[in-house]
């Protein structure tokens, strides 16, 4: 019982460091330092909340580009994954669907492989980027909807490869196109 | 179809495992100086820390203590740890730091939840942005965090001072041991790593849920939170407990490649160093070193046999580059390379579904955990589970040669033989035992989110991953169902404990022996023989246990989808 009761002491002192003072302390140096980063990297366009930069977001019209899908349909308190192993029939099925689907809305031939971003969901369910493979994938079916002329239609393939992120520092990670913030920079295209 | 390992993310690979090894020493024998208490830099802007950590706690650091009064002060800081944050979740709606209005835990999930942090699992059966409030993730788990990973070093540490005290009744001072842990090395390297992560876009914040209206107008909530702190001792510690559901694959807990790299990092970075601290505090480098490079060649050889499974293509899918369940900004190599780091490591983070992966990288990283997580493991757990299978490997030699073994001039007897074995085989008949239950039960198959060979790899993983405490799942499985809760919650305690009583156990009884020098007939415990020869008894006792298990599982899967066969 004094093994108990010291313990007890001891375990509350520890608690306040590791529990209260040092997640504060992280939170004062990050809301300073890295104020919208901490805040979730909020996106506000003409003084309204879009959605953050780092979350995809459900975009289905034609008249944008499309983010990679979610199995959980983009919801995000919680959002998941399919977990759906590599001998599933029901994941066969749905990526079989998907590829068609993607087919007919970008006017792909059967024979011209897809990017496969496109037709896979992501783990977060919220991966907020793209290949830049698919976002290219896109570039008719968007200009199309839009009724672009040419001269417009290269404009958004120049936003394409502007909105293209190598790898961190040269060398980390892949190579990615942030839909959110291309799909803003689309609306502003005149 | 097949797309090689480009030549940028094999230069990564190269890149991480260079930086790892040569980080080794310079985090080891930092580490040695603080466990052994002897100067340091850290002492002129902590130390003060340090002694009021002591008064405002009322411990002697100084006062030694056997190894039974030494393990009666684990299990009551432990069980404290476990009621507390049972208790935070069962009243966390009553509490304050909860904007988002998340109502109270239920019991099952709560217990469950309670001896997975306390157990350095950290395996999860809830989504935290719809579960847990900032105050329960922020008091509760990320403080458990911190506490099971210093266990496992104090734990240890005990270990260590058996082997090197001669006719000693004693094996050290807990408190000392888990303050200087706690102070010097667990609480700057986090804070460090908690600002790193917050400039790349991981949240920091007590804010409530923003909603959105998106660009469709529909409205889109934004789940925020206290995360960057506890994402750094998430990883630093090998707990990797999420903040949020989907772990490191959520652009909140893993914005950016960099952050990413940084996360695999810390995974392995204090339980590839604490092997060089154990060859410092034994007096003999080269005794850690030899542990050293036997974890190393297992990882490397695993993940070998992963990232060329993961780049094959799927017959079964006709999938060009298999991205399900995988991050973009990540790729292939990130996701599998993660994926064994945090199986090897008792961590269980992941930054791509596991569920997901080929049949034979999920089973790499299903046979990772099944070792034990003695390849490198958790911080501490994974050395002293090594050391368990050092004893057993110089049992071994001593057979063969006739001679009483002996270890660092210990003799090893029968004593520390069955310490050792208790240790190995209680979680191993864990994993086993419950999992042939799931499968005689109707709850146990009625959870499953895949069928055929897969279906019986999610009950396996799931339990490999609860009774060796490494937290990671094949996440298709319903987890937060009566059977998988409660079997669960025993698993991992038994897991925990049935490993860390024995191994104490061992320390005081090694720490009352005398230290024979070496002689001739002495079996060298450094060098490749050695090396070679602990890398075998690692892996013919988890090939023994388990190859029947996995045949069924991974394996049979690999076969069936080379025909193109689903289910």
């Amino acid at each position: 019982m004094n093994t108990l009761a010291k313990t007890f002491r001891f375990f509350l002192v520890l608690t306040f460091l590791v529990g209260v003072v040092y997640p504060l302390a992280v939170t004062t140096i990050a809301q300073v330092f890295f104020h919208s980063q901490a805040e979730g990297s909020q996106l506000v366009v003409n003084g309204k909340l879009l959605g953050s930069a780092l979350l995809s977001q459900k975009t289905g019209s034609p008249k944008y580009f499309w983010p990679r899908p979610s199995a959980g349909d983009y919801a995000t308190v919680a959002s998941g994954a399919s977990n759906l192993g590599p001998t599933s029939e029901a994941l066969k099925e749905a990526i079989t669907d998907r590829v068609a689907k993607l087919r007919t809305a970008c006017h792909v031939s059967a024979e011209t492989p897809l990017p496969d971003d496109m037709v896979t969901t992501s783990g977060s369910g919220v991966d907020p980027h793209i290949t830049p493979a698919a976002a290219r994938l896109q570039i008719d079916r968007i200009a199309a909807a839009r009724n672009l002329t040419s001269a417009q239609k290269e404009q958004l393939a120049a936003l394409v490869t502007q909105f293209t992120e190598g790898p961190q520092l040269g060398f980390l990670g892949e190579p990615r196109v942030n839909v959110l913030l291309i799909n803003v920079a689309l609306d502003e295209l005149r | 179809m097949e797309e090689p390992v480009s030549s940028r993310e094999f230069g990564q690979l190269i890149f991480f495992l260079v930086l790892l090894i040569g980080l080794t020493p310079f985090i080891g024998g930092w580490m040695a100086r603080v466990f052994k208490g002897e100067r340091h830099f850290l002492q002129v802007p902590l130390g003060w820390m340090e002694k009021l950590i002591y008064r405002l706690g009322g411990v002697d650091p100084t006062e030694e203590m056997s190894w039974w009064q030494y393990a009666k002060i684990v299990l009551a800081f432990n069980l404290i740890g476990f009621l507390a944050l049972l208790g935070l979740q069962l009243t966390q709606a009553w509490l304050p730091l909860n904007p988002a209005g998340q109502s109270n835990v239920e019991l099952g999930l709560a217990v469950n939840t309670a001896a997975s942090f306390v157990t350095n699992t950290n395996w999860q059966a809830y989504s935290g942005e719809n579960t847990m409030s900032y105050l329960t993730q922020m008091m509760g788990l990320g403080v458990q965090n911190f506490f099971s990973a210093a266990t496992g070093i104090v734990v240890l540490l005990a270990l260590i001072r058996g082997l090197t005290r001669k006719t000693s009744t004693t094996v050290g001072n807990f408190w000392a041991d888990l303050v200087r842990t706690s102070v010097y090395v667990l609480l700057p390297l986090c804070f460090i790593l908690a600002l790193a992560l917050a400039s790349q876009g991981v949240v920091q914040t007590f804010s409530a849920y923003p909603t959105a209206t998106t660009l469709e107008g529909a409205s889109q909530q934004i789940p925020l939170g206290p995360a960057a702190s506890q994402i750094a001792i998430k990883q630093i510690g090998t707990n990797g407990g999420g903040f949020f559901g989907q772990n490191s694959a959520h652009p909140f807990e893993n914005p950016t490649p960099l952050s990413n790299f940084l996360e695999l990092l810390a995974i392995l970075l204090l339980p590839a160093a604490i092997v060089y601290t154990y060859g410092v505090m034994v007096g003999d480098r080269r005794q850690g070193w030899s542990i050293y490079w036997a974890m190393f060649v297992i990882f490397i050889a695993g993940l070998g046999v992963a990232l060329w499974a993961e780049y094959q293509p799927n017959p079964a899918m006709d999938s060009l580059n298999w991205m399900e369940g995988k991050e973009v900004r990540f790729g292939t190599m990130n996701s599998v390379l993660w994926a064994c780091a945090t199986t090897v490591t008792s961590n269980g983070s992941v930054n791509a579904m596991h569920d997901s992966l080929s049949p034979l990288a999920g089973g790499v990283a299903m046979f990772n955990l099944l070792l034990g997580e003695c390849v490198f493991g958790g911080i501490g757990t994974g050395l002293y589970t090594m050391l368990l299978f050092v004893i057993i490997t110089v049992f071994l030699a001593g057979l063969m040669v006739g001679r009483t073994p002996e270890y660092l001039g210990k003799k090893i007897e029968a004593f520390e033989v069955k310490m050792s074995m208790i240790a190995v085989i209680a979680p191993s008949a864990c994993v086993l035992i419950f999992s042939a239950l799931a499968c005689y039960l109707t709850a146990g198959r009625a959870a499953l989110g895949n069928n055929g060979p897969h279906g019986l790899s999610e009950i396996l993983y799931a339990f490999a991953s609860m009774s060796n405490n490494n937290g990671s799942a094949f996440g298709g499985l319903s987890a937060n169902t009566t059977y998988y809760l409660w079997a669960g919650s025993v698993a991992m305690l038994i897991g925990r404990f049935a490993v860390i009583i024995p191994v104490l156990a061992i320390a005081g009884s090694l720490a009352a022996k005398k230290i024979t020098p070496p002689s001739p007939g002495t079996f060298p415990t450094t060098g490749p023989l050695f090396v070679v020869l602990l890398i075998s008894v690692v892996l013919i006792v988890g090939v023994l246990t388990f190859f029947p298990a996995l045949s069924l599982g991974p394996l049979i899967e690999h076969l069936l989808m080379q025909t193109g066969h689903t289910f």
